[in-house]
């Protein structure tokens, strides 16, 4: 469940951002969608055979990237087949990007603050040698 | 790694009590954050945040609650809220300060987090960080020139 969607319902967009955010947010269904993307198809089997993940583990992960349309399922006989959804997978690029873009922003405005309170405090320490011990 | 968090530090060639000072007095807080500050720092503190635009002379305003107040270790605070909402988890960025002795000096550290939960308005967002940044660019400049006219 997707907490503090700020429309009650927020139905209306189908599989929304938030879905796809929550999918590729994970290191782990990040994995998972690399190893099928790498394999063009995989089943729940061989990803667990290949990944450090238990199969329990594996078909959450698929739930979850399936959920926000990222890859889809095909039955052949006994065995399902997961590959990834490219359009789908676009999108969820353009939210990290997105997202990588705005921390690194914020980083460097931090790092640009950072260094003014240096100065700042730098200036006053060295103007009230009384608060330096010693030297 | 969830894109939730960034963290900065600096080490500072001074007291830990003179950073504190720096970092929770609004006086100061206007030299190296905000064009302006209003802020009572002690915890449950309110306080106000105005960013100017010197290109448009725009003004932005930010409100900001102060989480918890521990002089001269810990200085933490929620900001980027709502206007007329609480400040909580899933509507704000949560700001802490961590203060430490390091040789001679203090290590200064920085975390802001709750980006996750914040970007829903992406588009809102986007051209606040840009007003955000049209404000520091400009404060930046003036402060290095002040800096430069020092030394």
């Amino acid at each position: 469940m997707s907490q503090g969607s700020p429309e009650a319902g927020g139905r209306d967009l189908p599989p929304g951002e938030d879905e796809l955010w929550e999918a590729v947010a994970d290191p782990s269904r990040r994995k998972v969608l690399d190893l099928i993307l790498a394999r063009g198809q995989a089943t729940p089997t061989t990803l667990a055979a290949e990944l450090p993940f238990t199969r329990q583990a594996v078909a959450k992960h698929l739930a979850v990237l399936a959920r926000a349309g990222l890859v889809e399922a095909r039955r052949e006989g006994r065995e399902v087949y997961y590959s990834v959804r490219a359009e789908r997978l676009d999108e969820a690029a353009q939210v990290m990007a997105r997202a990588a873009q705005a921390m690194a922003a914020a980083a460097a405005r931090w790092d640009r603050r950072l260094h003014a309170i240096k100065r700042l405090a730098e200036e006053q320490a060295h103007t009230s040698p009384a608060q330096l011990p010693g030297e | 790694m969830t894109p939730d968090k960034v963290e900065k530090n600096i080490l500072i060639n001074a007291p830990a009590e003179t950073v504190y000072r720096v970092i929770t007095d609004p006086d100061q807080i206007s030299q190296w954050f905000a064009d302006a500050a209003e802020l009572d720092p002690v915890p449950g503190g309110q306080g106000r945040l105005t960013f100017e635009d010197r290109a448009t002379t725009q003004r932005m305003s930010v409100r900001l609650t102060v989480h918890a107040a521990e002089p001269p270790h810990r200085f933490a605070f929620r900001w980027d809220y709502p206007e007329g909402e609480r400040p909580a988890e899933g509507n704000s960025l949560l700001v802490e300060f961590t203060l430490a002795a390091e040789g001679t000096g203090t290590r200064l550290r920085v975390t802001e987090s709750g980006f996750a939960a914040l970007r829903k308005p992406d588009e809102d967002k986007a051209v606040y960080y840009e007003a955000h940044d049209k404000g520091w660019d400009a404060h930046l400049a003036s402060l290095q020139g002040y800096v430069a006219g020092q030394s």
